[in-house]
């Protein structure tokens, strides 16, 4: 351990020595031993399980309901029974939480039951009478949009006449499901005057507000509890808000505890997923490989309701262009409406799509050049002092270039591209990047706060911020050991209960590290401070409890226009740069992953194992996105809502992944730190499908499923 | 219906249809084994029967009369399987880590890792892309 006398700033994280090192995971004994709990494993007297009836037409109008069942011993609750508003309270309040007459897509809720005994629950039945409506399941053929938007830079014309060669193509990505190993799920009990929700949730506050809007002024206590959450990715960001109401109004009416557990099919089919997207690219670029104008078109498909779909839209056409420089470039989005179950929130928000495109597009300009892709990309890629779309100045913490150069090296990229030449392999690159926190100004309005508080044995970590697998507590409790110049092990996590800690905003677009992690080291800093040189338990039990806590606050260079898309959308970016290997069976058309070479620079690793498996998980993702995870959809519904139908990635599917963490710091976060989690999603697809691109294949949509290759094996022929 | 349990005699009066998964959540109170998928593709519910992994959802109680099976709390907290899943940060979200964890028992010491990849091929995790999960049981 360093001398603590005399440490300058910059050698702080030296004196806890947390930071930077793989330390034992706060979970990691609960989950091994499998006594950690989780929504299902929780039991209350008294208890009642739930059901939802739910819709089994894409549109029209509901005209009666009927119970075909004896109500002795059932709970019913319908749109009635809802005190306050039949809303679940998001961007839009648009998606009612019971359906009352007008149906909107095909597993929408209508009824609710609660039952004792899950065999009777099972067994009722509901006759629901429809007048039916004509559905629209095409987004590029529905007459509504939830957000238009256009983001511009330069002259796009001026830079088409200034170009040697236009290319232009349309790429296409489907939905993904989240398929967190453990489904959605919440428990819902009354309490003295209220009502308590235990759940797998990523956002316990969203799920707060919403059952505020939905139960009115007469339940005033509602607190909201996260149990051990067994995967999010987005899937768990604002799906929980809806079923918690479901849960809380059975458990009102019934007077006890009720709860839900979606099984996998139900999970599947009526939450939310990937927004399937449709991105057109038409591209200037001069002879000797310098990109002059880019004109994207980007249409996701937002489903029924508006839920989070102009926010993801938002992100995914700020990012559209690529971690690229063009001083011409103009970005159209549009999120359409369409009868199928809302599309949400999935780890990498609207970029995976976007940045599948821009790439696969770069490898064809590069073929239309006859010019290495590579020196294509090297040539464009943003650079410390660059401007991207949104007119934001990239500062010294841009990697673009020092990735993409390590990736090349590491993977031995240039010499297999040569050997793998004319046989059944094939290599191929994507470079990426993501911006860390909410768009824009959303961080700003969010105003996020955390507490660092004293215990008798050391501190405790109070923030609203959701473990779900990624290291939240570990990584938090690192920062505030070492802010606090403490062992790690004296720092404890509280549990995220709404009632208890303060609103850090949602555990979602890698803010968690980034954003909550800086307010915890600024608030563990000022308690140090306030400590006067005692250690934390010595000052409780001398002066008792001390608590500081503190609110977010914006970098003062950050500028921001909402309307006009202008400024820094991003505080930073996170960078990487992914090289995958495949092997093509010619006979089935099957494309076997060899390995993924994932270069990441995420500004300071707080956790290397954490952040390594963070990116090795996004990169399986990546993987089952880009060859695997077909959602096939009939009348608006999923109809292989199975795991034995729907795919992810096996042990056998999933390549080799070899990661390099570059550390490129970013002054505003903690030690340097950047956000992570999404960032690793960006990548996979498109380097596997330029990696099929070099054995002569024109894929450019996802997923590359064997039939598609070998369709494309036909028209190369 | 009479079975041993993580070495002790268990005696259980539910159907014997039943799934032995929830049995074992319900009835004997063991919520270390997940339910996933309930189809017998995550193997979240694997458990020992005998000695073979199987997934707990597909076996109906009477199949395990006499039997021993064998649950994550079976091994108890210091298994150095569950070290090493720690160490290596094998687990990320947890819940399909017990199902894993049982699966990786079979396995024997220093598997190769083609063993290990097919033997788990029937444990779904998504949070880890399995790396980490290789790391943990090929520790030496």
């Amino acid at each position: 351990m360093a001398d603590r006398r005399g440490a300058g700033p910059g050698e702080r994280y030296a004196v806890g020595g947390a930071v930077g090192r793989s330390v034992p995971r706060k979970d990691g004994i609960g989950k091994a031993s499998g006594s950690a709990r989780y929504a299902d494993d929780l039991v209350f007297p008294g208890m009642l399980y739930g059901r939802t009836i739910r819709t089994t037409i894409p549109c029209g109008r509901i005209r009666s309901i009927a119970l075909e069942f004896d109500p002795a011993g059932f709970t019913v609750v319908g749109h009635r029974d809802i005190r306050g508003r039949n809303v679940v309270a998001l961007l839009v309040d648009d998606q009612p939480c019971l359906v009352e007459t007008d149906v909107r897509h095909g597993a929408e809720p209508v009824l609710l039951l609660a039952h004792e005994d899950r065999e009777k629950l099972l067994a009722a039945r509901v006759a629901v009478v429809y007048e039916p409506g004509t559905p629209v399941f095409d987004p590029e053929h529905s007459p509504r949009s939830f957000k238009d938007l256009v983001i511009e830079k330069g002259t796009l014309a001026a830079g088409f006449a200034s170009a040697d060669f236009v290319v232009e193509g349309t790429y296409r990505t489907g939905h993904q499901e989240h398929v967190y190993i453990e489904p959605n799920g919440v428990v819902a009990v009354p309490e003295d005057g209220g009502i308590a929700v235990y759940g797998s949730i990523q956002c316990p506050f969203y799920v707060q507000q919403a059952l505020a809007t939905l139960l009115g002024p007469a339940v005033s206590r509602i607190r909201v509890i996260q149990t051990e959450t067994g995967g999010g990715f987005g899937g768990k960001e604002e799906y929980p808000s809806m079923l918690a109401g479901h849960a809380v109004l059975l458990a009102l009416k019934a007077g006890r505890p009720v709860k839900m557990i979606y099984d996998r099919a139900e999970d599947m089919l009526a939450t939310t997923k990937r927004h399937p997207a449709i991105v057109r690219h038409r591209t200037g670029v001069t002879r000797d490989g310098r990109l002059v104008a880019m004109a994207v078109d980007v249409v996701i498909d937002g489903g029924a309701y508006a839920t989070l779909s102009p926010v993801v839209l938002a992100r995914g056409a700020i990012h559209a262009a690529g971690p690229y420089r063009c001083p011409n470039v103009r970005i159209t989005g549009r999120a359409m409406f369409t009868n199928t179950p809302p599309n949400g929130a999935f780890r990498g928000f609207g970029v995976p799509q976007t940045a599948f495109a821009v790439e696969v597009h770069m490898e064809r300009i590069a073929e239309a050049l006859g010019m290495d892709s590579v020196r294509l990309r090297e040539r464009n890629a943003l650079r410390p002092g660059d401007t991207t779309v949104t007119g934001q100045r990239m500062g010294q913490d841009c990697s673009a270039r020092q990735v993409l150069r390590a990736a090349l090296r590491k993977s031995g990229y240039h010499r297999k591209r040569k050997a793998y030449a004319g046989t059944d392999r094939g290599i191929g690159l994507a470079l990426y990047y993501h911006g860390c926190g909410f768009t824009g100004s959303g961080e700003v309005r969010l105003a996020s706060r955390a507490s660092v508080e004293l215990t008798a044995t050391g501190v405790r970590i109070l923030s609203s911020s959701t473990e779900f697998g990624q290291g939240t507590r570990t990584m938090h409790a690192q920062i505030v050991a070492d802010a606090l110049a403490m062992p790690y092990d004296q720092v404890e996590v509280a549990l995220p209960d709404t009632s208890l800690v303060p609103d850090s905003g949602p555990t979602v677009a890698s803010r968690t590290c980034m954003i909550v992690g800086g307010i915890l080291e600024r608030a563990a800093t000022e308690l140090r401070e306030r400590l006067g040189g005692l250690p934390p338990a010595e000052y409780f039990r001398r002066h008792g409890p001390l608590k500081v806590t503190r609110q977010y606050q914006q970098p003062e260079w950050i500028r921001w226009d909402e309307t006009s898309f202008r400024g820094d959308a991003y505080a930073t970016y996170g960078w990487g740069c992914d090289v995958a290997e495949v092997r093509l069976d010619r006979d089935t058309g099957e494309v076997h992953p060899l390995r993924l070479t994932a270069v990441t620079d995420v500004g300071k690793a707080i956790h290397p194992a954490l952040a390594r498996g963070q990116i090795e998980g996004g990169t399986a993702q990546g993987v089952g996105y880009a060859l695997l995870e077909h959602v096939v959809m009939r009348e608006g519904l999923m109809a292989n809502a199975q795991l034995a139908n729907y795919q992810i990635p096996t042990t056998l599917d999933t390549p080799r992944i070899d990661v390099i963490l570059l550390e490129n710091p970013y002054p505003g976060g903690p030690s340097g730190a950047k956000g992570l989690g999404e960032l690793p999603m960006n990548g996979p697809a498109p380097a596997l499908v330029n990696a099929i691109r070099h054995l002569g294949l024109d894929l450019r949509s996802i997923p590359a499923l064997p039939e598609a290759v070998l369709e494309a094996m036909c028209v190369s022929r | 219906m009479r079975f041993t349990l993580n070495g002790n005699p268990a005696d259980v009066a539910a159907h014997p249809m039943a799934r032995l998964l929830d049995v074992l959540r319900e009835e004997c109170g063991l919520t270390g084994t997940k339910e996933g998928c309930g189809e017998g593709e995550c193997g979240a519910c694997t458990v020992l029967v005998d000695g073979e992994a199987v997934c707990s959802c597909l076996i109906p109680l009477a199949h395990v009369e006499g039997a021993e099976v064998t649950t994550i709390e079976g091994l108890g907290a210091a298994h150095p399987l569950q070290r090493a899943f720690m160490d290596e940060v094998g687990a990320q979200c947890g819940i399909c880590t017990p199902g894993m964890i049982m699966a990786a028992v079979t396995l024997g010491t220093r598997p190769s890792l083609a063993t290990i990849r097919t033997r788990l091929a029937g444990n779904l995790c998504r949070c880890t892309g399995y790396e980490a999960i290789y790391r943990a049981i090929r520790r030496p």
